[in-house]
């Protein structure tokens, strides 16, 4: 088992339950520890209950995990939630003057920090969470200097009395520890390196920057914000025009129109805002211009959870738009590949001239991971396809240019305005090779066929461009776990926990959704004693869709709908149970109350 | 080909001619507008393939295949957002928006509102018919209180929108108002919308011969007075324009209600366009650059 510490943090929202956190990820990161967070949180801004896991290991750390090592309520409500759920080795730092301890299990040791004699806390309000980072780090073997550092950074920008009050107040929490508590027993080590911490939405933005991207736009919504917000604040440094338009509708269409005027062109939303676009989709695939749209998914319908995580707009992204059209649909497997993903779907849309959809989920946008900054590559392969952004990269400028020209290929060489004798209407109505309408005046059968062929001709180019899904582990593994997209980690984690318990494990992890490569998953699938599709929705989404695509049926099923993400143990005990013969679709309960 | 008719450098009407022919009913408003664009193009000598003229749906909206431009024919509606982004993409195209009443003001209303107060540099057309044409003959935004219709077959009881008002409203810098049957007025408008930084909008009578019998040319012809025959209107007057908007039935202006031109284009307030334009941008950016992107999150 990989060695791992994990630490909670929870309080109510606007009590500051992310500053200690950021302060624990750059301590750990700089140390050279992999660490992955997750932050459950509601749609409010103050109030609530906040819950924070940072998770830390020196080998990668692809989950939240399923033990909390540290706990840190910040009040009450946190501790009473939470305790109870610590277990053997685990600790729980908190405010003994305004929270009341609780009883915890056997070998959980609880921590009580004095605050108010420790730190005036009429002067500095955010004391308690500021001396639990200390007394933690003195408990996890970590020397004072290194706090010393992240918090001089973190309050520079305040003046030297600020730096100088919050680190005599770590410094008291610290010194406080390493007198009354008892350290533990696995003190964290330290290796050579240092990691990137990053969430999915900035790398998705970076690796937007990095595929070439000059042009994103997008109306706010959760849990997409943050690549907006990542673009918006670096848009001069990369020469990116970043707009914030008046609904999805117009963020669809702006983009297309950027790209059409030859630029990369991308935009972000969840799936409400992703319905608006759908029309928009059809355009793109129609008029031949390639944009890129990412979908982070949050649980639905409707309004839904906007602060929750689901895998739940698979079906909306495989019928967006009416008619019959080629596409790309990825979902990135975790958030380094976020980043890596980007410039792939550029290069198919751009080279198929078609949209290209990234579905990623709330657990990868808002989710933390550290990556190492070799893996954060700006310099991808790029590839425009046939784009003609020249009167001397043209074939011919005689007039004799058509836009839709049927190719064996379906790609048509695209020339952007501005380029003098191509001029040519794109035309969302179905147009001849040369973009005149042909579903107006009359309408003709040979024609539509001729052009529906021809854009249909690339689905077969994308599917060869794309590699088909490999199996990781044995090929006579009792138990094949099927995932797509953010369940790699925790799918990956349970896998090697079953392996550890003497049930061979492997897992099929899909990332290109459209082009699935059905037959290369039904040679896969064909030789396995055993196979279940996890998944974070309802319905089984992923598991219809592979029956629809490849007659394939698993022979059990773990959903989740709640909200919250698996942990490792949920898919554990579900596997365990269904290998017994118990049942054939487990749905884990979510035991922390979030 | 066009391009034969043309010598090297200058611009002619050949030039701008369309792959087809239109397909809009015999004296349909839409025509004049058509030649009106063609002569202002040819007037103002910008070559065809630095135009961009994008529509959306409707019968106007197939406007972008009967003129030799660069064309998009877009979605019902959404003309305005596409044509934003070709714009912040490639600043130095002109481009021309087209449609109609229905799409402009119907279901395109908030990109039409929006897209004024961004003061997008563009000309704005709309052939406004006070109806629905392709559908054949449905109410329309600016269809008169108690016109039968199709849709609303024992009158429609709705108020009329204003577009002119509107557009006043919501921060165009250049509001002008024409008639498809006064040409030489209209092209001067055109050229006049094109010329001008910001956003340019057009509201052009265009009569629908074959399903609005309410507003005919001969309905217009006696009401249009010149707002330019005044020789005291002043259109950097705001408070008079929004005045001369509210009129109609006996007396309705055309002509340039207002223009300002104190204020940025949205191109022009953005400095990541300082550089020119996007579409001839370097993709790769320098090392020093992504390495401190890099560098924020450690």
């Amino acid at each position: 088992m990989k060695k791992t510490f994990a630490i909670g943090i929870g309080g109510a929202a606007g009590q500051g339950v992310a500053t200690p956190g950021d302060i624990f990820a750059k301590i750990f990161s700089r140390r050279g520890l992999h660490l992955n967070a997750y932050n459950a949180y509601q749609s409010i801004i103050r109030g609530g209950h906040t819950f924070l896991t940072i998770r830390t290991g020196p080998e990668k750390v692809t989950n939240m995990g399923d033990r909390v090592d540290l706990l840190i309520p910040l009040n009450q409500d946190a501790m009473d939630r939470h305790l109870k759920l610590l277990t053997d080795g685990a600790a729980c730092v908190y405010n003994s003057d305004t929270i009341k301890p609780g009883v915890g299990a056997k070998g959980v040791q609880p921590c009580a920090l004095p605050v108010s004699k420790l730190a005036d806390i009429t002067r500095n309000k955010v004391a308690q969470n500021t001396l639990a980072v200390g007394a933690g780090l003195s408990m996890m073997g970590i020397g004072f200097q290194a706090l010393e550092e992240v918090l001089t950074e973190q309050f520079r920008k305040k003046g030297e009395a600020v730096v100088a009050e919050n680190i005599a107040i770590a410094r008291a929490g610290y010194d406080y520890a390493t007198a009354n508590f008892k350290p533990f027993a696995w003190p964290l080590p330290m290796t050579g390196t240092r990691y990137a911490v990053l969430s999915g939405n900035t790398a998705m933005a970076m690796g937007g920057a990095a595929a070439g991207v000059k042009f994103y736009c997008a109306y706010p919504m959760s849990p997409s914000t943050g690549v907006l917000h990542w673009m918006a604040a670096h848009a001069r440094k990369a020469n990116i025009m970043v707009r914030q338009v008046e609904d999805e509708i117009g963020v669809v269409n702006m983009a297309i129109g950027a790209a059409h005027a030859g630029v990369r062109s991308m935009c972000a939303t969840s799936g409400g805002g992703f319905a608006l676009m759908t029309e928009g989709l059809g355009l793109s695939a129609m008029m031949e211009t390639p944009v890129v749209v990412i979908d982070c998914q949050r649980a639905g319908p409707s309004t839904g959870v906007p602060t929750k995580t689901e895998q739940g707009d698979l079906w909306q992204m495989l019928g967006a738009a009416f008619g019959d059209y080629p596409r790309a649909i990825a979902a990135p497997l975790d958030i380094g590949d976020c980043f890596k993903i980007i410039p792939e779907v550029f290069n198919i849309a751009d080279r198929f001239q078609c949209p290209g959809i990234v579905l990623c989920d709330l657990l990868l946008s808002e989710g933390r991971l550290s990556v190492d900054p070799k893996q954060l590559d700006f310099a991808p392969v790029i590839d425009r396809g046939e784009l003609i952004t020249s009167a001397r990269s043209a074939p011919n400028g005689d007039g004799a240019y058509k836009r839709y020209k049927i190719t064996e290929s379906g790609i048509s060489p695209r020339a952007v305005p501005g380029v003098p004798g191509h001029t040519h209407t794109a035309a969302s109505d179905e147009h001849d090779e040369d973009g005149v309408l042909i579903s107006d005046e009359f309408t003709n059968p040979t024609k539509r066929r001729a052009m529906m062929e021809k854009r249909m001709r690339k689905v077969a180019g994308i599917e060869a461009a794309v590699p088909p899904p490999v199996l990781w582990g044995p090929r006579d593994a009792d138990v094949t776990l099927i995932g797509w997209g953010s369940t790699m980690g925790v799918i990956e984690e349970a896998c090697e926990i079953l392996t550890e318990q003497g049930i061979l494990a492997s897992q099929l992890q899909i990332r290109w959704l459209v082009p699935l490569h059905g037959n290369a998953i039904l040679d896969i699938l064909k030789g396995s004693r055993h196979t279940i599709i996890v998944e974070n929705n309802y319905s089984g989404q992923f598991a219809r869709y592979l029956r629809s695509e490849t007659s394939f049926v698993p022979d059990g099923y773990i959903r989740k709908y709640d909200g919250e993400p698996f942990m490792p143990h949920h898919i554990v005990e579900a596997v365990k149970e269904q290998l017994s013969g118990k049942t054939k679709l487990s749905v884990p309960a979510h035991e922390i109350l979030v | 080909m066009a391009t034969a008719l043309a010598s090297a450098n200058h611009v002619a009407l050949a030039d701008l001619k369309g792959k087809v022919d239109p397909d809009w009913c015999p004296g349909c408003g839409d025509f004049g507008v058509l030649a009106a664009v063609q002569k202002a193009l040819v007037e103002l000598q910008i070559p065809n393939y630095n135009v961009v003229t994008i529509s959306g749906i409707g019968c106007s909206s197939n406007f972008p295949g009967f003129i030799g431009t660069y064309g998009m024919h877009t979605l019902h509606g959404r003309a305005l957002a596409v044509a934003t982004g070709v714009k912040l993409a490639n600043h130095d195209l002109t481009v021309l928006v087209t449609g109609g009443d229905g799409d402009g003001f119907g279901i395109g209303g908030n990109h039409f509102v929006h897209s004024m107060r961004r003061n997008v540099d563009l000309l704005y057309i709309v052939m406004d018919n006070q109806i629905y044409g392709l559908t054949t003959g449905q109410t329309s935004p600016t269809s008169r209180v108690g016109m039968k219709t199709k849709s609303m077959p024992f009158g429609n009881i709705e108020a009329p929108a204003n577009p002119i008002s509107l557009a006043l409203a919501a921060g165009a810098t250049f509001v002008a108002r024409g008639f498809s049957a006064e040409q030489k007025h209209l092209t001067e408008l055109i050229k006049q919308g094109i010329q001008h930084k910001g956003f340019s909008f057009l509201d052009v009578f265009s009569p629908c011969v074959t399903y609005n019998h309410d507003n005919t040319y001969q309905w217009f012809r006696p009401r249009v007075k010149k707002l330019e025959d005044d020789a005291a209107y002043d259109p950097a007057n705001w408070m008079a324009a929004m005045g001369k908007s509210l009129l109609w039935d006996e007396e309705i202006p055309i002509g340039k209600f207002f223009e300002r031109t104190d204020v940025p284009t949205l191109h022009e307030a953005e400095p990541v366009l300082n550089a020119g334009p996007l579409a001839y941008a370097d993709t790769q950016m320098p090392v020093e650059v992504t390495r401190a992107f890099v560098e924020e999150l450690m």
